[in-house]
């Protein structure tokens, strides 16, 4: 099973895990699984289209899954998504 | 009986070419290299433009580093003429250099005829000791030292990721550095903005951390902007710095000073806190990616805790403003690798960096096009950030 960092603004919705696992052969699948295993993600990571938000970014190890083959992109067992939002605080 | 050393001296002077400063001057540019042979002293003290430095008292072991061609036609001063046409003897007689002059009256004479000198910029004892740990460090020396005192940083933000920053930047040396915050400090900032205190509770932010730093290093003139950076005032802000620290706490305003920062070609040093976790980028334009290829569109609001009051851990914005210090640093010296097309990420709770790599965007509507072609309207194109912030709750 891949890894999924979760990100601060996103742990609400995964009761505050940090990395949550999940089954899948490419990088949808896995969102997929967990958008069904912790529902509240889903509209985060998902918009109306089925696509990715654009203000999400996401990663398989440490490439940007939109320059590799975005949703499709293979997933190994070893294999770790990052979940990137961006933050503002500077304070 | 000997000759004496006058005589020797007359002698020499007989037989080696010697030449007027205004030959020199009107010779230069033309294949001639002019060498200083004065000690080290009188030569950081004052010199022709463009000398090469070999004292006489290692001309022979050191003039092949300065002028490896013997046929290359070399012109050598000193104070008055002296040393200059001794050193010309030895380099014709003993060393086979075949076009060789002393310039007659040394430097003297060539201020004297009202031509040009320069005065080089060195460290006081004073600098010496207080940037001795920079000046041992090959990386840094005198010359990088140098460099960071001619240099002018500004920083957005006298808080959290600024406080650290500003402290170990002044300390450093780094002769300029501006701050733009138009907040006063507050109780509730202390348990992270570590360049105020307890005492200046109520007072400028600006006015707080120039004080904190007068008394770190007398070195570094602090430039206080006590504005909020906005859409009319951030070019103006920006353009006379070499490089920006941003520790902005709001999107709208990272929009806009990216777009600026892009169109003035200035590098920004980009940090964000929030709870445990920070994320760090270094932005340089046409170089590497800018923050809208980063994050083309801002996150809706309720997935973006930029609007009021956020928890943050007291150390996160001390690691992450030093991170940021860092990289400032390697920028000004130009060395080791910045953080340019890298984001680190790093996690206070786990302890862990996690480092991803950021494309500059081909479609960026941004730093895809000529800086030139970026207007003031185009310029941090952001929802409004009121409704932006209400809609958070």
């Amino acid at each position: 099973m891949a890894t999924i960092k979760i990100p601060p603004v996103l742990r609400p919705s995964t009761s505050g895990e940090k990395e949550v696992s999940a089954e899948g052969a490419d990088v949808g699948t896995v969102l997929r699984a967990l958008a069904e295993a912790h529902p509240q993600t889903e509209s985060q990571l998902f918009g109306a289209d089925g696509d990715l938000n654009r203000y999400v970014n996401v990663y398989l190890n440490d490439e940007d899954v939109r320059v590799l083959e975005g949703l499709d992109t293979s997933v190994g067992e070893t294999d770790t998504l990052v979940i990137l939002p961006a933050m503002a605080g500077g304070r | 009986m000997s000759p004496s050393g006058a005589e020797i001296i007359k002698q020499i002077k007989e037989r080696v070419h010697e030449i007027d400063p205004a030959e020199v001057h009107e010779g230069l540019g033309n294949g001639v290299v002019l060498v200083d042979v004065r000690e080290g002293e009188e030569f950081e003290r004052e010199r022709i433009p463009g000398a090469k430095h070999v004292p006489r008292a290692y001309l022979e072991s050191r003039i092949e580093g300065a002028v490896s061609d013997r046929d290359t036609h070399v012109v050598l001063y000193c104070a008055s003429g002296q040393r200059s046409a001794l050193a010309a003897d030895t380099l014709t007689e003993l060393l086979g250099y075949t076009n060789v002059d002393s310039m007659t009256g040394g430097i003297t004479l060539w201020k004297d005829r009202g031509y040009e000198t320069e005065v080089p910029k060195t460290l006081t004892k004073e600098q010496r000791d207080r940037y001795s740990r920079h000046l041992l460090l090959p990386e840094v020396g005198v010359e990088g030292q140098q460099k960071l005192l001619d240099a002018k940083v500004l920083l957005l933000g006298a808080g959290g990721l600024g406080s650290p920053a500003a402290l170990y930047l002044a300390a450093a040396g780094v002769g300029t550095l501006g701050i733009v915050d138009d907040d006063t400090v507050d109780l509730s900032n202390l348990q992270r903005q570590v360049i105020h205190t307890t005492g200046r509770v109520g007072e400028p932010k600006v006015d707080s951390a120039a004080e904190t730093i007068a008394d770190i290093n007398p070195d570094v003139e602090v430039v206080k902007h006590q504005v909020r950076l906005d859409s009319s005032n951030v070019v103006e802000l920006i353009e006379p710095y070499d490089i920006v620290v941003d520790g902005l706490d709001n999107f709208p305003t990272r929009y806009l000073l990216n777009d600026a920062s892009v169109r003035l070609r200035k590098p920004v040093v980009s940090a964000s806190i929030l709870g445990f976790d920070g994320q760090l980028s270094v932005f340089k334009p046409y170089e590497g990616p800018c923050y809208r290829c980063l994050y083309p569109v801002p996150p809706p609001a309720e997935l973006a805790p930029s609007c009021g009051a956020n928890g943050v851990i007291g150390v996160l914005p001390g690691t992450m403003g030093l991170l940021q210090a860092t990289e400032v640093v390697k920028l000004i010296l130009g060395e080791g690798e910045p953080l340019v097309g890298r984001l680190l990420l790093y996690e206070a709770l786990g302890a862990t960096f996690t480092e991803l790599k950021v494309r500059r965007d081909p479609q960026c509507p941004i730093c895809s096009r000529d800086p030139e072609s970026i207007t003031d309207e185009e310029m941090g194109v952001f929802p409004d950030y009121e409704a932006f912030c209400a809609a958070a709750g």
